[in-house]
C-alpha cells in the first residue's frame, strides 16, 4: 500500500476494485465503512454485487476480465472533462501525450459494450474520483489475477497519476496483501529476481555485496517464478523443498500441479500439518505454529511486526529456520550457525535497504512502515511524497484483451474465484476451527437465481462444473450475489477442488495465474453421481 | 486552544474537546465506568462515572460532560461514592447470584463484578427481576448469548453500529422489559453478524461471552496473556494469544494494536483451535517403502540432504527448486532464499503469491 490503513478513514471518494474487503479483510473495510460516516462517496466496480457493492454510491457491475476497458474509459472521461491534475503532470510524471492519444477510442460507450456497466455509470465514476480532493484506491487479487494483471495495474496508475492522487494523505493506490505475511517474504527476498529488500539479483552492485557476505559467487541471471518451475518439474527441475504452502489445493490446473510434484525424483516440505502436498513428499519436517514461534510478520501496509510464542510447540515441531539451517548445515553450507531468530531478523535488515534502519528490538511494538533506510529514521507511512523511485511517473498504455479462455457454447457460463469471510485458503487452519466449519461447512457455487433456472439446476442441489480441464461436484446456493452468466466458488474444500478447472493462462510478466476468470460449464448432476 | 479546570483542587490543563472523564483518567483518578467504551461516542446511562461540578445542582455524568474553561470538579466525595454504590448494588441486583464470570468470556467481562467488590454491592437490597432474555438456544459455537447478565449498557450494539458498521443487533423495549435482540429476534447466524466478537469483547457483565475460549474454562491454570499479531490476512491486526501453561485457551484484540485499534475478525478472534489440534505433525517424516514413516531429525535431515546432493550431482544445481511462505514469519522466509542462495549459489526461489 501506498499509504497506511489509518488513511482509510481519510479519503472523500473511496475507489474499491476486485476487492471483496468486507470478506478478505474485514478490519481494513471497517475503516472505509467510518470514511463513509464522515461523507466519503464510494465507488465498487466488481463482478459480483459483493457486500461492499452494496454499501457503495456507485457500483460497477463490469464481466469478469474487462478492468482495462473499465479504466480506460475512466481515464478517458477524466481528460475530456479537464479533471487532471495539470501541475502534478508538469512536475511529477511523464508520457501524458501518449497517454491521451491512446486514450481517444476507449469511450464510456465502446466500454459499455465491452464490460456491460452503462457509460453514464462510467462517467459518473470518472468524474467524482477526477474531482475528489483525496481520492484513494484499494484492489486486491481481482485486479491481479489475470493474464492482463500487470495491464490492469498499470491502468489504475494512470488514473493515479492523472489526478495526483498520490504522496498525500488519505490518498494512494493500495493493495491489500491477503496473507498475514505475504509481503514480509518478498521484502525477505523469498523472489526470483530480487535479493532481500528487494535488490535486483542483476544489479552488478549488489551481487557484489551478496557474493561478499554469502562468502560465494552468486548467480548473475533471475531465477524463474514457482509457476515456470512447476512447468519445468521432471525436465529441468528435479528437487523442491516447499515450506508451508499447499501447493496443490491452492495452485491452478491441480491434475498438472500432481504430475509435476510425483515427477520430482525429490521433495522436501515443511509444514505444520500432513497436507495434500505434504503426502507427496520424500521427506516431511514437522513445522511450529503461529503462536508457538517468535518472529515479525510485515502487513499490507509495510509494518514490521512482532510475532510471539504464547506456548511450547507441539511434539517435536521446530521453527522453520532452525529446520532450514538443519538441512543446510548437513550440505556443509556455511552461515546457518543461527541460534534464535533475532539473530536471523538482523542479519535480514543488516542486508536490506529498505530495513536497514530496523533490529529485533525496534519492531517489537510495530511503529515503523519501511523503507526504514538507517537507524533513528522515523520510517515511511507515506510512499512517493516528492517523488517516484525512477524519479517521474511515467503514464503507460495498456490495450484491452480478452481473457485467456473466452466463454463459447460448449463452457458458456463464466467462473471466478475467490475466498469467503470464515475460511482462509486451503482450510489447513480454519477447516480445523469449530467456527468457520460452523459458518462454512462446504464449498457452495454461487449462481444467479435466473440461471438456477434456465440450467435447469436446482437450490441446494448438486451440479457437475466443468472446464477444459477438469470437473468436480458441487451444491448449488442460488444468489444475486452473482450476476447473470457468471458463478463463484472458493478454493478452500480440498473435496471440492476448484483448482482442477483453474489455470486457463498466466500474465506474462509476473507469472501470476488468471484465477479469477475461467469459462464453464454447469449441468445437474445425474443421481448416480449424487 | 488549551484550557484550565480544578481537579480534586489541582489544576489540569486540557485540550477544548475533552470530556471531563477523559480529563480525570489521564490525571489518574479511579473514576468507574460501566457504559463507556473508549472507542465509541458516550451514552451516559449508567451515571457511575459520575462527579460533582461546582456550581451544578446535581452530580454530571462525566463521560459526557465536555470540560469548559474554569470547571471545579471532585470525582470521589462520600456523597457521590455512596451514590455509585447504589447504583452498582442496583445493577448487582438485576443479575442472578451465584453465576461466576469467567474471564475466559470476554476481555471486559469482569468489569461489573470488580465494581462489586469495590462497592461491597451484593444486591441483596434490591430484590428485582431480571432484566433480559437470554438466548441459549442460538446454536453458534462462538458467541454465548447469555443476557440474563445484560444490564442494558448497549455497548454490544454501539461497538456493532459504530465500530463494524454491521447493524446486525439492536435493543427492544425499554426498562426491564429491554433486551438486545437482531432483526426478527432470530439467530446471529441468520442476521447480519460477521461473527467479528466485537460485542463480546466489549460487554461489561459477561452477558456476551466467547464460547470457543469457554472450552477451557476447567483447564488449570493461570491467564497469561502473549502480545503477537493475528495469523491471518495481511491486515496485521494485534492480538493477546491466551494460555493456562501449555494451553492455548483464547485470543482477544488488542486495544492499541496500530493496524487495527481493537477490532478483529472471524477468524482473527475464533479460529485458532487448529494450533493445538490433534492432527498437527509431531515429528519428522521420511519415505520408507513408499509410505511416510515417522522419523529422528538425525534420519529426517540426512535423508533430506542426500537427495539435494544427489539431484544436484545428477542434473546440476538448477535442478532444485525452493518454494517459501507467505504465512511465517520473514526468518522463515530469509533462511528458505540464503538456503539457495547461498547454499546452491542460484536464484531458483519463490514465494506463494502468484497464486
Ligand atoms: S449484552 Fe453486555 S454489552 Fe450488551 S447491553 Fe447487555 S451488558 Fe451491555
Ligand atoms: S459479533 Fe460483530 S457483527 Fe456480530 S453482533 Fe457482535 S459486533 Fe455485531
Ligand atoms: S460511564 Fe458515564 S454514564 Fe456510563
Amino acid at each position: 500500500m501506498s499509504n497506511p490503513l489509518a488513511d482509510m478513514e481519510k479519503p472523500d471518494v473511496i475507489f474499491c476494485i476486485g476487492t471483496n474487503m468486507t470478506e478478505t479483510h474485514p478490519v481494513a473495510a471497517t475503516r472505509l465503512k467510518k470514511a463513509m460516516r464522515h461523507g466519503a462517496k464510494l465507488i465498487v466496480a466488481d463482478p459480483r454485487r459483493i457486500p461492499l457493492a452494496e454499501k457503495a454510491d456507485i457500483y460497477l457491475p463490469l464481466r469478469v476480465g474487462s478492468d482495462v476497458a473499465l479504466l480506460g474509459a475512466m481515464a478517458h472521461v477524466i481528460e475530456r472533462e479537464g479533471l487532471v491534475d495539470p501541475s502534478f503532470l508538469e512536475e511529477r510524471t511523464e508520457g501524458f501525450d501518449k497517454l491521451r492519444e491512446h486514450l481517444a477510442t476507449f469511450t464510456p460507450e465502446w466500454a459499455e459494450s465491452i464490460t456491460g456497466v452503462p457509460a453514464a455509470d462510467i462517467e459518473q465514476a470518472a468524474i467524482w474520483y477526477g474531482k475528489a480532493e483525496r481520492g484513494a484506491i484499494y484492489y486486491t487479487l481481482g485486479i491481479t489475477e489475470h493474464i492482463c494483471g500487470v495491464d490492469n495495474v498499470q491502468s489504475l496508475c494512470n488514473l493515479v497519476l492523472m489526478t495526483g492522487n498520490i504522496g498525500r494523505e488519505g490518498t494512494g493506490i493500495n493493495p491489500m496483501r491477503g496473507q498475514n505475511n505475504i509481503q514480509g517474504a518478498g521484502d525477505a527476498g523469498a523472489l526470483p529476481n530480487n535479493y532481500p529488500g528487494f535488490q535486483p539479483v542483476t544489479d552488478p552492485a549488489i551481487q557484489k555485496k551478496f557474493a561478499k557476505a554469502w562468502g560465494r559467487e552468486v548467480d548473475l541471471e533471475k531465477g524463474i517464478t514457482k509457476v515456470r518451475a512447476l512447468e519445468e518439474c521432471g525436465e529441468s527441475i528435479h528437487a523442491m523443498l516447499i515450506c508451508g504452502e499447499n501447493t496443490l489445493v491452492s495452485d491452478p490446473n491441480r491434475a498438472h500441479c500432481q504430475h509435476a510434484l510425483e515427477s520430482l525424483e525429490h521433495l522436501v516440505v515443511i509444514d505444520m500439518f500432513v497436507t495434500e502436498t505434504a503426502a507427496l513428499a520424500d521427506v516431511v519436517f514437522p513445522a511450529a505454529a503461529w503462536g508457538e514461534v517468535d518472529g515479525v510478520f510485515t502487513n499490507t501496509e509495510r509494518r514490521p511486526q512482532r510475532v510471539r510464542a504464547a506456548v511450547k510447540p507441539q511434539g517435536e515441531a521446530k521453527p522453520d529456520w532452525w529446520i532450514v539451517s538443519g538441512i543446510a548445515k548437513r550440505l556443509g553450507f556455511s552461515g546457518f550457525d543461527w541460534e534464535s531468530p533475532k539473530e536471523v531478523f538482523n542479519e535480514l535488515c543488516e542486508l536490506s535497504e529498505t530495513y536497514h534502519g530496523l533490529d529485533w528490538d525496534l519492531v517489537s511494538e510495530g511503529r515503523h512502515h519501511w523503507p526504514v533506510p538507517e537507524k533513528g529514521h522515523p520510517g515511511t507511512p507515506i510512499l512517493h511524497i516528492g517523488e517516484f523511485p525512477r524519479g517521474r511517473g511515467l503514464f503507460m498504455t495498456p490495450s484491452y484483451r480478452d481473457p485467456a479462455e473466452t466463454i463459447d457454447d460448449e463452457y458458456p457460463t463464466w467462473l471466478t474465484t475467490g475466498r469467503r469471510l470464515a475460511h482462509y485458503h486451503t482450510r489447513t487452519m480454519t477447516g480445523r476451527s469449530v467456527g468457520s466449519e460452523y459458518l462454512v461447512p462446504e464449498e457452495l457455487v454461487e449462481v444467479h437465481p435466473d440461471d438456477v433456472v434456465r440450467l435447469g439446476l436446482e437450490d441446494g442441489g448438486l451440479a457437475v462444473m466443468s472446464s477444459r480441464r477438469g470437473e468436480v461436484v458441487v451444491k448449488v446456493e442460488a444468489t444475486e450475489q452473482s450476476p447473470r452468466g457468471t458463478v463463484f466458488c472458493s478454493f478452500s474444500f480440498s473435496d471440492v477442488p476448484i483448482n482442477a478447472l483453474t489455470g486457463s493462462g498466466y500474465d506474462p510478466i509476473t507469472d501470476t495465474a488468471e484465477l479469477k476468470v475461467c469459462p464453464v460449464r454447469l449441468e445437474a448432476a445425474t443421481t448416480q453421481l449424487a | 486552544m488549551s484550557a484550565k479546570l480544578t481537579l480534586d483542587g489541582r489544576e489540569v490543563l486540557f485540550e477544548e474537546g475533552e470530556t471531563i472523564y477523559e480529563i480525570a483518567r489521564r490525571s489518574k483518578k479511579d473514576v468507574p465506568t460501566l457504559c463507556y467504551d473508549d472507542r465509541l461516542d458516550p451514552l451516559g446511562a449508567c451515571r457511575l462515572c459520575v462527579v460533582e461540578l461546582e456550581g451544578a445542582r446535581n452530580p454530571v455524568a462525566s463521560c459526557t460532560t465536555m470540560a469548559t474553561d474554569g470547571m471545579v470538579v471532585r470525582t470521589s466525595t462520600e456523597a457521590i461514592e455512596k451514590h455509585r454504590k447504589t447504583l452498582t448494588e442496583l445493577v448487582v441486583s438485576e443479575n442472578p447470584r451465584g453465576v461466576e464470570i469467567d474471564p475466559l468470556r470476554g476481555m471486559a467481562s469482569q468489569e461489573l463484578a470488580l465494581l462489586a467488590v469495590r462497592y461491597e454491592a451484593d444486591g441483596s437490597r434490591f430484590e428485582g427481576a431480571t432484566s433480559g432474555r437470554s438466548r441459549k438456544d442460538d446454536p453458534n459455537p462462538m458467541i454465548l448469548r447469555d443476557y440474563d447478565q445484560c444490564i442494558s449498557c448497549y455497548r454490544c450494539v454501539r461497538v456493532c453500529a459504530e465500530q463494524e458498521g454491521d447493524y446486525a443487533i439492536s435493543v427492544e423495549n425499554r426498562g426491564f422489559q429491554t433486551r438486545i435482540t437482531t432483526e426478527f429476534a432470530g439467530f446471529l447466524e441468520d442476521s447480519a453478524c460477521t461473527f467479528c466478537g466485537q460485542c463480546v469483547q466489549t460487554c461489561p457483565t459477561g452477558a456476551l461471552g466467547d464460547l470457543r475460549a469457554l472450552q477451557n474454562a476447567d483447564v488449570p491454570g493461570e491467564i497469561e496473556k502473549t502480545r503477537s499479531i493475528c495469523p491471518y490476512c495481511g491486515v496485521g491486526c494485534s492480538v493477546d494469544i491466551l494460555s493456562k501453561d501449555d494451553k492455548l485457551v483464547g485470543v482477544q484484540p488488542a486495544m492499541d494494536g496500530p493496524a487495527n485499534e481493537g477490532a478483529l475478525c472471524v477468524k482473527g478472534q475464533f479460529a485458532w483451535e487448529w494450533v493445538q489440534h490433534d492432527d498437527r505433525l509431531k515429528t519428522p517424516l521420511v519415505r520408507k517403502d513408499g509410505e511416510l514413516v515417522p522419523a529422528s531429525w538425525d534420519e529426517a535431515f540426512e535423508r533430506a540432504a542426500e537427495g539435494f546432493r544427489g539431484v544436484e550431482a545428477k542434473h546440476g544445481r538448477h535442478a532444485i527448486y525452493a518454494v517459501a511462505s507467505g504465512r511465517a514469519p520473514h526468518e522463515s522466509a530469509y533462511s528458505v532464499q540464503k538456503f539457495v542462495r547461498a547454499g546452491f549459489g542460484t536464484n531458483y526461489i519463490d514465494n506463494c503469491s502468484r497464486a
